[in-house]
């Protein structure tokens, strides 16, 4: 009797198998982020025709080219202004960035206030593993105080990004955070995302025990077990709350989610002129 | 809708003419910084923009602006930024990722007199060498160099047109003497302007290869969203525009980089001659010092010195083989330049000792006077000076 072939996986017209095997390493955390991403694209219904993804650069940053869709793998802390112009050059795109804690927060800090700010129309993911793994374990701007990185040798003498206070600071309309252990909350949190117009943003902690977990004598269970057992979720909890530290407890959830105009809304209300849409419907009238 | 050229005659300046030329080409997305002497380019694209229904955004940092040119040009529109010198060496990063990901778009550079913040108000033509190898890694590039508002109307044309074509970012490497000139401008009729757009692809779009290029080296593109699922990447990448980091898919995606534009250096150079038929000394300059070399060669030839000019309209790629065709007969040349030796070094690399080569420069703040370079060639022509 012949052997059936296996069930195609429910994800393979949405990954380039001929990728495969992808460079992440042994228990990291992206690969479930990155299915997540790719569940949420399914499930909420968007064109995927019209769906691009942008990553900067990295483990995280990698992600754009292993996903079957019209996918930039861009410049260092780039993703965020180049997701920008691609977005109010062509509005009818989904544009999700999906990159790092140090590719959108350090290099790319700036970028990210300025497109919240603005209400961009995009979604952007971002998998926080505490540190640069592609460059082998370098302090990040989200690296927690006392932690050790190759470059924090005696542990980490800086104050780390409370990102959500961050993201709705800086004016996001959709902020979230949960680890790759919350699938089901953090799929459901990426399709609000995508169907949220404006600038959305989820965060997604998630383990990197080759250069993180490693030097901090943290082993991959371990990682998980602190996910699970030192983490509460409350969502709507205040964003100056949200600090990550595990000897205190992590608060995941949604944050906020509110609705204001975004960027191209606003250009067109204020910066077009007010004839534009007559002429056009005139012309094509006539 | 309102036009997007303004068919008729002008009195502009050159900033303004660029971007009314970049309106004229079809550009429908702007993403800038304000610098000085470049800002009245963004500053006019954003009053336009709107009106014939692009997008004008002003964006954190240069870096920004060059990165939203990429994408929007990406999601298929005609995009472009104008800077200055210390925005233009921050953009270097992405123009390289346009360079490598083969993504058309516009870079004016309005030149300063740097190093650093310079003289932020006062012209200079110190660029040069930057805009051919700023970004890191070895590539070909395009630069012009316009000498006069009319000039500049018409090349942010030629910019995008050799951008789409060859799909690679082109410079308009202009300075502030002409940005910040005004002059009359006559935009013609839109059915006079030749409008260049990449080539789209065609056949099954699962099969499309994004980077698998035709005879001449270029691929056609496709946009985001048309339903090609392709992936582009600044890693060295195959024609799948996969990553492959291999020393074979360098050199191939190299090759084709490099070829694509040395291929096509007879279309794409444009240079103008000015008596030069009989001249023995030959002045080689270009944007607003070429029309110091002008005034020169008239007075020069006044005086009976037989001198020419040679312009470089194209900067990048170099015209290397009209320059060696010129030392076989000329006595020497003479390089007129507001820098202290950029453009030089390359007519005297070209030269290849056959002729002499001068240097008549200045290190930015103003034009150079006529007078410097008929010294020069009288010089020159007594023997007194040989370079």
């Amino acid at each position: 009797m012949k052997k059936a072939a296996p069930p195609p996986h429910p994800l393979e017209d949405l990954i380039r198998t001929d990728r495969i095997p992808h460079i992440w390493c042994p228990g990291c955390g992206i690969g479930t982020v990155f299915s997540a991403s790719l569940y949420a694209m399914k499930t909420s219904g968007i064109d995927l025709e019209k769906t691009v993804m942008v990553s900067g650069i990295g483990c995280s940053g990698r992600g754009a080219g292993y996903v079957n869709l019209d996918s930039y793998h861009t410049t260092h802390g780039r993703a965020i202004p180049f997701a920008t112009g691609m977005k109010l050059a062509n509005p009818e795109l989904n544009v999700v960035v999906f990159s790092g804690d140090g590719d959108l927060f350090a290099i790319g800090g700036n970028h990210f206030i300025h497109a919240a700010r603005r209400n961009v129309d995009l979604t952007v993911i971002c998998v926080n593993n505490f540190n640069y793994g592609m460059t082998g374990g370098q302090v990040a701007a989200t690296t927690p105080l006392k932690a050790r990185t190759t470059t924090t040798p005696y542990g980490n003498p800086e104050t780390p990004f409370n990102l959500p206070l961050l993201a709705f600071a800086s004016g996001a309309t959709y902020v979230a955070r949960w680890t790759i252990l919350h699938t089901r909350d953090l799929t459901e949190s990426i399709v609000e995302a995508l169907l949220r117009p404006g600038f959305s943003f989820v965060e997604v902690l998630a383990p990197c025990p080759i250069n993180y977990g490693r030097r901090n004598r943290e082993k991959p269970l371990e990682t998980l077990r602190l996910y699970q057992e030192k983490t509460i979720v409350r969502n709507e909890a205040p964003p100056t709350e949200l600090e990550v530290d595990f000897e205190k407890g992590v608060i995941l959830g949604k944050f906020v989610d509110v609705h204001r105009p975004t960027c191209s809304n606003h250009y067109d209300q204020i910066c077009r002129p007010k004839d534009l849409a007559e002429t056009a419907s005139a012309e094509a009238g006539a | 809708m309102k036009t997007a050229v303004l068919t008729g005659e002008h009195f502009m300046t050159g900033d303004v003419a660029c971007a009314e030329g970049a309106l004229a080409a079809g550009c429908l997305f702007f993403g800038g910084y304000p610098i000085t002497p470049a800002t009245e380019i963004a500053e006019h694209m954003s009053e336009r923009l709107p009106e014939v229904g692009g997008t004008f955004i002003q964006m954190e940092d240069e870096i920004a602006a060059m990165a939203s040119v990429v994408g929007a040009s990406c999601a298929g529109v005609k995009s472009m930024t104008a800077t200055s010198g210390p925005g233009f060496s921050l953009m270097m990063e992405n123009i390289g990722l346009a360079v490598c990901t083969e993504t058309p778009c516009v870079v004016v550079n309005v030149q300063r007199a740097g190093p650093s913040t310079g003289l932020p108000t006062l012209g200079a033509q110190a660029d040069m060498m930057q805009a051919r190898w700023g970004s890191h890694g070895h590539y070909e590039i395009i630069a012009l160099a316009p000498s006069s508002p009319q000039e500049i109307f018409y090349q942010t044309i030629t910019a995008f047109n050799l951008a789409e074509r060859y799909r690679i970012p082109v410079l308009v490497m202009t300075d502030e003497f002409v940005g910040h000139l005004s002059e009359r401008v006559v935009i013609p009729e839109p059915k006079d302007i030749r409008l260049v757009s990449r080539l789209a692809p065609k056949g099954r779009k699962d099969r499309f290869k994004p980077f698998r290029a035709g005879s001449d080296g270029i691929a056609p593109m496709a946009a985001a969203g048309e339903g090609y699922r392709i992936h582009v990447t600044g890693l060295t990448h195959d024609e799948r525009g996969y990553p492959t980091m291999t020393v074979e898919a360098q050199t191939e995606m190299m090759e084709r980089l490099v070829g694509k534009i040395r291929g096509h250096e007879e279309e794409i150079i444009l240079t103008d001659g000015y008596r030069l038929d009989d001249a023995e000394i030959v002045v080689v300059s270009y944007g607003v010092s070429a029309r110091t070399a002008y005034a020169a060669v008239d007075e020069a030839r006044r005086s009976g010195i037989k001198a020419g000019l040679f312009r470089l309209i194209t900067v990048w790629p170099f015209p290397e083989r009209r320059i060696r065709q010129l030392a076989e007969r000329v006595k020497a040349f003479v390089t007129v330049e507001i820098n202290l030796g950029q453009i030089h070094l390359e007519v005297e690399r070209c030269a290849a000792g056959k002729a002499p080569a001068l240097l008549v420069g200045h290190p930015g703040g103003a034009i150079i006077p006529p007078e410097h370079v008929i010294e020069a060639m009288q010089s020159i022509a007594k023997g007194n000076e040989r370079p």
